[in-house]
């Protein structure tokens, strides 16, 4: 059922609603379409976070983003862009009922998620443990750990040990990683270690939503591909119905677009 | 959805086929992989651009750079350039929803003076 370049499946029964393939398909697509603007917009309201904490404090983003590693954010990128190219291919191979080269790309792709969610899951364990977290987990130690290049922190390693020696034993002070205010003190939770800017934890805030939410979206689109695959191992498309792989893989498209606007607003500040 | 298939008879489906299967146009491989190419280059590009120092520009570089490799992932891996037109108009109309969101918000959170004080007692000895 499966044989490259010769294979062609036949296409499922039109529903009744449907006049003709192709009409299904320009269906299909604008059904598609519609959903993805619903995704930009979804996207848009943490830009628009973004920016307005970017424009009003400028000095959190300054301080927050030397934690991050825009090399491992870089290979990222990288990583999403030959997933869409093999994912493009995918679908030329399913247009040309290339069922081995379909199910190559659409692999190639799945394993271009598999590496993305890897790379992100290194990068958000190094945030872990440095306590670089959102809100009041926030609670930079880095000077123990080699990977993370923080030269605002670095001046001041031994207050830092000193105060967690002193602050994580009693559990009555507050919530573990939380450094003591010093009396008087109105604002309690800023460790003011970087640079003087304060509120940084709403750096890692907006870090961990915006990219959170797209590697929920990475997830989502593994397990489209996933199912792609199984079905093209079934042998359901071809150049008389490819409408799935079509329409999903312009899902995965948008994941990286909206990466590609990621990286250089979070990772790529100076 | 089926265009009739352009001037490229080496990758496009045959006439017959068209209709019936709604086919229309494929994007040649070697399309995409120039396209590939040209996003690889520019993710080594606009990280290169922070090595130079310039000022408040570095982002806007930044994100115009991100905007043009966007169109290319738009036009040609998600078949823009080959659809109906309305289908990029759904997109461009997001995005401008977005930008207005946006613009309207930045707006608003200018107008915020958190340097006025508040001095209720000292309005009244006035009276």
């Amino acid at each position: 059922m499966a044989e490259s370049g010769t294979g062609e499946p036949h296409a499922p029964h039109l529903a009744h609603h449907f006049d003709t393939p192709a009409q299904r398909f320009g269906a299909g697509k604008l059904g598609m379409w519609i959903f993805l603007a619903t995704e930009i917009l979804l996207f848009g309201g943490l830009f628009c976070a973004y920016a307005v904490y970017r424009s009003n404090h400028p000095e959190i983003f300054e301080a927050g983003h030397v934690y991050l590693n825009k090399y491992l954010g870089g290979v990222n990128t990288l990583v999403l862009i030959l997933s869409s190219f093999t994912m493009a291919t995918g679908v030329y191979c399913a247009q040309r009922s290339l069922q081995t080269g379909l199910k190559v790309c659409l692999a190639l792709t799945l394993l271009g998620g598999c590496g993305f969610m890897s790379i992100k899951y290194v990068e958000y364990q190094e945030k872990w443990k440095h306590g670089l977290l959102w809100g009041t987990r926030y609670a930079p130690h880095v000077e123990e750990h080699d990977a993370a290049p923080a030269p605002p922190v670095a001046s001041a390693p031994a207050t830092q040990d000193a105060e967690e020696g002193s602050t994580i034993a009693p559990a009555a002070i507050g919530p573990r990683g939380l450094i003591l205010p010093e009396p008087g003190a109105d604002e309690p939770r800023q460790p003011k270690s970087e640079k003087g800017a304060k509120n940084v934890h709403i750096f890692f805030g907006i870090y961990f939503l915006m990219t959170g939410l797209h590697g929920l979206h990475v997830l989502a689109g593994m397990g489209v591909i996933a199912w792609l695959l199984v079905r093209a191992f079934k042998g359901h498309f071809g150049a008389a119905y490819f409408m799935p792989v079509d329409l999903g893989g312009l899902y995965w498209h948008l994941v990286d677009l909206i990466w590609i606007f990621l990286f250089p607003l979070l990772y790529l500040i100076t | 959805m089926s265009e009739t298939p352009t001037a490229q008879p080496a990758e496009v489906l045959d006439a017959k086929h068209d209709d019936a299967h709604g086919v229309g146009h494929i994007v040649p491989v070697r399309v995409l992989l120039t396209v590939c190419v040209a996003l690889l280059v520019l993710t080594f590009v606009t990280v290169a651009a922070t090595w130079v120092d310039l000022g408040a520009l570095n982002i806007w570089l930044a994100l115009a750079i991100a905007t043009v490799k966007a169109s290319l992932v738009a036009l040609y891996f998600m078949h823009l350039r080959y659809d109906h037109p309305f289908h990029g108009l759904i997109l461009i109309a997001a995005l401008v929803f977005v930008m207005l969101f946006v613009s309207l918000a930045l707006l608003d959170t200018f107008q915020y003076q958190s340097d006025i004080q508040w001095e209720p007692a000292a309005a009244l000895e006035r009276r």
